[in-house]
């Protein structure tokens, strides 16, 4: 793209760009309970509800776990609506050839979404539920992206006012939020295999800084744990897989906190970039504190989404960084080989 | 005369071969089991929490009677493949009332009939969640048909479970024969019509393990205990 050329800024576009990411925002939310309350299986067929069709299931049935499945499937396909509108707005409207694409590929990508959340239910298969969650994510980081890139900021940020972010501060950030989305990942698989609460206890496990995962053990973990929730018993490699999550998140806890401090070097504490490294530190105190929290209160289904949501938001909170850092960068290098070319 | 002889003494030996008897016993408990917890989840269903206006029901993973009696044992003769009869066996039901699983720990053959009620005023999904055998989800509504499951590989444990009130479970042992019995109110079991000789008696609660014994059936029957303790 030519970046000298700023399209026009339109403002009803960015923020409906904006509503429809907080709607997919919200939807990931509603996922979540899903997920937590156990209910994804709850209304067995796909795309109709208990045998209606899906907008006109009677409200006696909105009970249970199928409130939460029903309520997401609503709000699912209000996203679906809200990105077809967004797709064809910015094909019709904006001037950028490569953001009419990826409005394109967000249409894509919901439909995707909603194929392969029918699919898990039809399929019975957890495992898609962690694809489905991924790509959850994924969606979300695009939405914000794109609501971004219709910005006034975006549009209207000129070469001479821009001040370029160091590689080494970019490439750090763009490290720890590909962490941050591995971690979901590994959370999404732990949540859909159903072995919620694989390690009871925090800051120990099982007791130990690191648990026993042998089989006479994993039996004992099996034997004392209480099925209220659908749970599944426990593997060995479940347990592991919780003690990665929980040291992926110091890993990622340590990187953030170190990108504030590194920030507020580079760019000055008065950069609206180091202001918002301290705000996703922020985030990721939060998250952590969710993060034992979830297993502090069992599980409890609003501590578990509020983990989910928080972790999805320090995802964006990293992904717009590193792409305004981006843009701030490229700007300043245009503006640079301006004035070589001057001189 | 030793032609006669012969035979008689061949047919006796056949006769004793073909004589069955029953494994009887009782599972005792020892100790003090774990408090079973309140399910409260129901109390934020509006359907069921209507069901117990004086007080939510708790878990039954430990149902153990005054006089020490362990319910809920399922036990069965290890070793034992390919003898199911469960086409020509009875239905066994399970009912969905009051929005729980009852019973919640059955036994069933390979091939024979489980038939799933319900007798609750609000749906139900009944999903099965088994290891062996293919997975389904139904809805079954209030006053709805009943459902029939059948299952044709043996597997312990299969679960039953309603994803719509998350906390409902029933789990479902499945033999390919008929030698198996689940423990009583009172840890009481009977396993009817055992031919006659040596094999290994399993007994296997699903929170407190498995426990085996060598036995030999003989016309006058085995009786064989068990005692679970917590671990």
């Amino acid at each position: 793209m030519n970046e000298n050329c700023h399209p026009k800024y339109n403002g009803r576009l960015f923020w409906f760009a904006t509503a429809s990411a907080i709607v997919t925002f919200l939807l990931i939310g509603l996922g979540g309970l899903v997920t937590s309350h156990e209910a994804g299986m709850s209304v067995p067929d796909w795309p109709t509800s208990y045998g209606y069709n899906m907008f006109a299931l009677p409200i006696q049935f909105w009970h249970g776990g199928a409130f939460f499945e029903h309520t997401h499937r609503l709000l699912a396909s209000a996203v679906g609506f809200l990105t077809t509108i967004l797709a064809v707005w910015l094909w019709l409207k904006d001037e950028r050839r490569w953001l009419r694409w990826l409005g394109v590929a967000a249409f894509l990508l919901v439909v995707a979404q909603g194929i392969l959340g029918g699919l898990r239910v039809r399929l019975r298969m957890d495992n898609l539920g962690i694809f489905h969650s991924a790509l959850a994510q994924s969606f979300l980081v695009l939405m914000c992206a794109i609501a971004l890139f219709t910005s006034r900021w975006w549009l209207q940020q000129t070469a001479a006012a821009a001040h370029g972010v160091a590689r080494g501060l970019r490439s750090h950030v763009l490290f720890v939020t590909v962490l941050i989305f591995v971690q979901l990942l590994i959370g999404a698989t732990m949540r859909h295999q159903h072995a919620g609460l694989a390690i009871s206890d925090f800051p120990l496990a099982h007791g130990k800084i690191w648990p026993d995962t042998s089989p006479e053990a994993v039996a004992h973990y099996n034997a004392e744990r209480t099925e209220m929730n659908g749970e599944n018993p426990i593997t060995g490699f479940q347990v592991v897989l919780q003690m990665v999550h929980r040291l992926g998140a110091v890993i990622i806890l340590l990187g953030v906190a170190a990108a504030a401090p590194l920030a507020r070097k580079r760019l000055g504490g008065a950069d609206g970039l180091t202001k918002f490294a301290w705000a996703w530190l922020g985030l990721l105190i939060l998250q952590v504190t969710l993060g034992a929290a979830t297993i502090w209160y069992k599980k409890a289904a609003d501590v578990a989404t509020a983990h989910v949501m928080i972790g999805a938001l320090s995802l964006v909170a990293g992904s717009l960084w590193w792409l305004a850092a981006t843009r701030r960068t490229s700007l300043t290098e245009i503006a640079n080989e301006g004035q070589n070319t001057v001189n | 005369m030793k032609k006669t002889i012969l035979f008689l003494a061949a047919a006796l030996a056949v006769s004793a071969g073909l004589q069955a008897a029953d494994i009887t016993g009782v599972i005792n408990f020892k100790g003090t089991a774990p408090a079973e917890r309140e399910i409260a989840p129901i109390k934020d269903n509006p359907d069921c929490a209507a069901m117990y206006p004086n007080g939510l029901p708790s878990t039954k993973f430990y149902v153990v009677s005054a006089d020490g009696g362990l319910a809920d044992v399922v036990v069965s003769l290890k070793g034992i493949t390919g003898k199911s009869t469960g086409a020509s066996a009875d239905p066994v039901v399970v009912d969905q009332k009051g929005c729980l699983y009852s019973p919640q720990i059955l036994a069933i053959q390979t091939g024979q009939k489980l038939v799933v009620k319900n007798s609750d005023t609000c749906v139900h999904n009944v999903h099965t969640k088994p290891a062996a055998n293919p997975e389904s989800n139904q809805v079954q509504m209030p006053g709805g048909a009943d459902l029939t499951f059948t299952f044709d590989k043996p597997e312990p444990f299969l679960k039953f479970q309603c994803d719509v009130h998350p906390w409902m479970f029933a789990w479902v042992s499945v033999f390919d024969h008929p030698y198996f019995s689940v423990s009583d109110k009172d840890g009481k079991f009977t396993i009817k019509n055992v031919p006659a000789g040596k094999y290994t008696l399993e007994a296997v609660h699903r929170k407190l393990g498995t426990q085996t014994a060598d036995i030999e059936v003989t016309e006058a029957g085995v009786v064989q205990n068990f005692t679970f303790a917590p671990k």
